[in-house]
């Protein structure tokens, strides 16, 4: 790996600042554009019917009640588009030597259902209540099937099929190795087993999906609430049989994402394939319910995991083996999910033989795909909370357990046994700045105080890393992990005439904060401030090919790539400015936002006056340098960057009722160099608060018959401001050698690392109870049968009827015997 | 929102709302904050073809005391009663309900006649021994609470009438708590426990325990007022009675509670209830 000699950035000293987010003000004013707030002459409101059936035959449509509503201009099947689809939604993972069992699957369905939600015909007409009065007539036969929910009855045998010509209901087994897993296992003198249950959650964001498809000549224009509009136009390229050159894809204000949007979806060929037939634009919005139904799921992943230690607490084996639940048809990145997590299996900690064995599970659910970290928040938690259930396993404090596996900082650029280079990190130094904000010692003597009360206070570490940044495209792409893409971004710095200017990238922000951090990056390396920066994103007309916006890979990728284009007009705004001063090119620095000979600081230009000598050429100006003053970047890193950090989260037990209080939280992140610090904050909150709702509130549920019982907010339970604690946040900045800025992402950070915090500081909370382990998320109720069942009583209740045979997760030693979890895994 | 076609009416006055709700037949709906009835409409689980909007009926949001006792107006938002503190128990528990943009719109005399036994104020109206007055072209009645709620979303309301005021009575004396179990501040109770505490010297002169979300409608839980009134009411004797909070309920289970873990919840709360409106809490 190479490492890039730091460029010259502190110009204007802009980097590094809390400056407040440029995108907010229209925002709060009302004056955002999201793709519902659109209308277009002529356009048309799309209703979708969907599958009240997990599983069924259709047997019949009858469209006529609904083509009689007055205002209904269309009412069509996937038999009646047939013609407008080239080709089904693809699914892009294509891993080398390994088969993946690929449904088709069309944005409507043909002839069967196989999940509740399932697009089946789609009404359109010019008013959005008639329209939905008239779905409602469309009246669809259909013939149950029997569903398959449970994904390990899914694998045994007898169990029906989702796909009966597959003849299974396995999608496909990936696995992964370095050093002997097995042996060093067998020579294990600790061995710690438990079945991990990461539950199915949703994506979630505020603003729903919404899409219009706009039909221009032998061209359309698909407005979506997307994270990846370019991606979305080079497959949509392929779906409607059109060329790229004739779609355009615009992601207008999006108002969240959580990869739930990292997706193109049937619905977004469908608005375009049906503007095409009818020649008019269309629009479909979705609704929340159908959003917890049809928008993809994350997680919902068993392990069975395995851990060899010696008594000393030195971590020698690491095996893992997940069953996926996949649901019943593939979305983008469905099965490749999981397995993204595979760079950091093993966590931050040396750990020589490692195994890991992903299989994949066909149920009647809708996909899983990226959600919020996206098969790394698997893999952090399953190593977090094993950390801690070893260090009870072999006596020693979860934080010196942590100290002595550690990889050291004197190892990296570190490469784990699966060949992956962690590139930098100082895992003990982000634990030891935790710890100057948690006094360990002082919370024991606290805690201790509070159980003579009969308060259950407890504290949970996770000390995390994570890997962001996609690229690098060669390791990525075809001929590495096998994703049909690549993941270089690209960039355009165009300075004006007057001298203020205007960046494109290929990322599509959706809350993050480019426009303001992409805009001081730009800033510093141009001479300006950050106000005279626009950022432009999200529209494939406006500036080139880019991927978008997931996986905390902007800043990396995209924020670099920024920083690289604005350094080439930099580079040109010096040779201007030599000319101009009549000095040499190289003897021009940029200091205190002017371009000056070095050594004399009088001899300066703004890049205001330099704008206008490339725009407007004076005599001074040689030929040979060309007008304008704009650049573009297409960068595709070296290494993914591997972002770490320590957090701590204590935790107050209700030990009548099972309720987990969340009452301190102390984030340490290291991401590189602040950008912007307060945009770090807002990533830190919004990530732990997610972590938190997955370890105790969120949970996506189906029930027994493939009907999902969290249709909306009321039952799926997303964490409110009231439910999480005032957050403590710091920073360690250890720079990646991967890129010149030295930054290393953080959108997902707070997830990754928050889950298995919480689990740790119930558990110790409870510890006194005998309760050794549960799997998320811990509700009241399962707390509550937890503690019950460790009083030797039992909670009672349907919900534990499941678990009968659950037996994986109890430990193998006295700390790891106790009672463990009531209800876990997707049917609860 | 994309609900099924109706038609609106904001009345400006009691008698030409009546007079909309009757012309409106039988699928009319009155509207007060809405908070239960346009979710229903946004599902198409409830498709009313009329709503008589009963915000510019003038004369439903005054509170006044009269010999003591409080005569509130059923369109009197729960954040207006939150505000209040002169309201007692109502106010105390008004604070609890959902969060402060639903405490806005939603109010008294909707909840009351929507009859959800998960809603916060049923319980409380019902140990206060409060009572409705509903007006129809009949003229008027009062309906007390423990006649009031008859079944799930089922009240004792004729489809013609109109909730104009909620009455409790004058509590002088006693202590009062409502203790409220959800997952999140903003849920509707998995268990609520309203307690009135009347105690001289010691000893429980007056004890109402009214409990939410224990079954298809509001319940009081006599068994435990019965184990305590007349008694001596400390901790211990709270306890021993709260111990009896789900005798004669019957609890709907649902993804997040088990009948048996909210009978478990309720004994829980009426001892913590009790003890807090006892003034024994620690």
């Amino acid at each position: 790996m190479s490492v890039s000699q730091p460029p010259e950035t502190r110009g204007n000293g802009w980097v590094g600042q809390a400056i407040r987010r440029k995108e907010d003000p229209p925002l709060i004013k009302g004056q955002g554009n999201y793709v519902d707030d659109m209308t277009l002459p002529g356009m048309l409101h799309a209703v979708i019917v969907r599958s009240p059936e997990a599983h069924a035959t259709i047997t019949s449509i009858d469209k006529a009640g609904a083509e009689e509503h007055p205002t209904v201009v269309a009412v069509l099947t996937g038999e009646d588009l047939a013609a407008e689809l080239a080709g089904p939604i693809p699914m892009v993972w294509a891993p080398p030597g390994v088969e993946i069992k690929t449904p088709e699957h069309w944005p409507l369905a043909r002839g069967e259902v196989k999940h509740v939600g399932q697009a089946v015909a789609v009404v359109v007409g010019t008013d959005r209540y008639a329209v939905a009065d008239a779905a409602e007539e469309v009246i669809v036969e259909y013939e149950s099937l029997p569903a398959v929910v449970d994904p390990e009855r899914a694998l045994e045998d007898g169990s029906p099929f989702v796909w009966d010509d597959f003849c299974t209901n396995q999608t496909h087994e990936w696995a992964i190795a370095g050093g002997d897993a097995e042996g060093a296992l067998r020579d294990a003198e600790v061995v710690v087993e438990r079945r991990i249950v990461n539950h199915r959650t949703a994506g979630a964001p505020i603003e729903p999906r919404s899409s219009i498809g706009d039909p221009r000549g032998d061209g359309a224009t698909l407005y979506s609430s997307t994270q990846i509009p370019h991606i979305a136009r080079f497959v949509l390229s392929g779906m409607l049989g059109m060329a790229e050159d004739k779609i355009r894809v615009v992601a207008p204000d999006v108002g969240g994402g959580f990869g739930a949007k990292l997706q193109v979806y049937g619905e977004e060929a469908l608005v375009l394939a049906v503007a095409r037939r009818l020649g008019r634009p269309v629009k479909w919005t979705e609704t929340r319910s159908e959003h917890m139904t049809t928008s993809h799921h994350g997680r919902d992943q068993i392990a069975h995991v395995t851990l060899g230690a010696d008594r000393e607490g030195k971590i020698t084996a690491w095996k893992v083996r997940h069953v996926c639940d996949l649901g019943a048809y593939f979305q983008i990145l469905t099965p490749f999910i999981p397995e993204l997590g595979f760079p950091v299996a093993g966590g931050c900690y040396a750990i020589p033989n490692i195994k890991l064995e992903f299989v994949g599970v066909f149920t009647n659910k809708f996909a899983t795909d990226a959600v919020r970290g996206a098969g790394r928040p698997e893999q952090t938690h399953m190593v977090e909370v094993m950390m801690d259930q070893l260090a009870a396993e072999v006596g020693i404090d979860p934080v010196e357990l942590r100290r002595r596996n550690f990889i050291a900082k004197e190892q990296f650029p570190y490469e784990t046994p699966l060949g992956i280079v962690y590139d930098s990190g100082d895992y003990h130094g982000s634990l030891d700045k935790l710890l100057e904000h948690v006094d360990m010692d002082a919370f024991r003597r606290e805690q201790a105080e509070l159980r003579e009360r009969g308060v259950y206070r407890g504290i949970g570490l996770s000390t995390y890393v994570e890997v962001c940044g996609l690229a690098p495209s060669r390791a990525v792409g075809p001929q590495g992990v096998g994703l049909q893409a690549a993941f270089w971004e690209s960039a355009v710095v165009r300075v004006h005439p007057a001298g203020s200017a205007t960046v494109y990238t290929g990322t599509s922000p959706h809350g993050q904060g480019h426009d303001t951090g992409f805009a001081q990056i730009a800033a510093d390396r141009l001479g300006l401030d950050p106000a005279n920066v626009e950022v432009l994103h999200g529209d494939t007309d406006q500036g080139p090919m880019g991927w978008g916006t997931y996986g905390s890979r902007s800043l990396a990728v995209g924020g670099e790539s920024v920083g690289r284009a604005a350094l080439k007009v930099q580079e040109k705004a010096k040779r201007i400015c030599a000319a101009m001063l009549e000095a040499a090119p190289e003897d021009i620095e940029l200091a205190d936002g002017k371009f000056q000979v070095r050594g004399s600081p009088d001899k300066a230009m703004t890049m205001v006056e330099i704008a206008g000598a490339a725009h407007i050429p004076p005599q001074e100006l040689p030929t040979d340098i060309e007008p304008g003053l704009e650049e573009t970047s297409f960068y595709d890193p070296e290494n993914f960057v591997f972002p770490f950090g320590a957090h701590a989260c204590v935790v107050d037990v209700d030990a009548e009722t099972g309720k987990v209080e969340v009452v301190r939280w102390v984030a340490v992140d290291d991401c590189g160099p602040a950008i912007n610090p307060m945009l770090i904050d807002g990533q830190v909150h919004g990530g732990v608060t997610h972590g938190i709702g997955q370890a105790l509130y969120e949970q996506i549920v189906y029930d027994d018959e493939g009907q999902l019982v969290t249709g909306s907010f009321v039952d799926y339970a997303l964490p409110t401001a009231s439910e999480v604690p005032m957050f403590e946040t710091d920073r360690t900045e250890t720079p990646s050698p991967v890129n010149q800025l030295g930054v290393k992402g953080v959108g997902e950070a707070g997830t990754i690392a928050a889950s298995p915090a919480v689990v740790n500081a119930v558990t110790d909370a409870l510890k006194p109870l005998g309760i050794a382990y549960m799997n998320m998320p811990l509700t009241p109720m399962r707390v509550w049968q937890a503690i019950e069942e460790a009083r030797g009583r039992g909670g009672g209740g349907p919900a534990r009827t499941e678990q009968g045979r659950d037996v994986g997760e109890h430990g193998t030693g006295a700390a790891g015997s106790g009672p463990t979890s009531p209800g876990e895994g997707g049917a609860l | 929102m994309i609900p099924t076609e109706f038609e609106y009416t904001a009345p400006e006055s009691l008698d030409d709302a009546l007079e909309a709700l009757r012309a409106g037949g039988e699928d009319a709906k009155l509207l007060a904050g809405g908070h239960s009835l346009l979710p229903l409409m946004k599902l198409r689980l409830a498709a009313p073809t009329l709503l008589v909007d009963l915000r510019r009926v003038p004369g439903l949001s005054d509170v006044q005391r009269e010999n003591g006792t409080l005569r509130i107006g059923a369109m009197t938002h729960h954040a207006a009663l939150e505000d209040d503190p002169e309201l007692g128990v109502v106010s105390h528990t008004a604070r609890q309900i959902a969060d402060r943009q639903v405490r806005h719109r939603g109010t008294i005399g909707g909840s009351l006649a929507h009859g959800d036994p998960a809603s916060d104020l049923l319980a409380v109206v019902l140990a206060c021994e409060g009572s409705v007055s509903v007006r129809s072209v009949e003229g008027m009645r009062e309906i007390p609470a423990h006649g009031l709620f008859q079944d799930y979303l089922t009240t004792a309301i004729d489809d013609g009438e109109i909730v104009t005021e909620v009455r409790i009575p004058a509590l002088e004396g006693y202590g009062f708590a409502y203790q409220k179990f959800m997952r999140r501040a903003e849920d509707w109770a998995m268990v609520g426990v309203c307690a009135l505490v009347k105690a001289r010297d010691g000893v429980c002169e007056d004890v109402r325990v009214g409990l939410t979300h224990m079954s298809s409608v509001p319940l009081r839980a006599a068994a435990v007022e019965e184990a305590l009134r007349g008694g001596t009411l400390d901790r211990d004797a709270i306890a021993r009675a709260a111990e009896s909070a789900a005798e004669g309920t019957e609890p709907p289970g649902d993804l997040n509670a088990t009948p048996d873990y909210k009978r478990h919840l309720a004994r829980v709360l009426t001892r913590r209830a009790l003890e807090q409106a006892a003034g024994l809490a620690e």
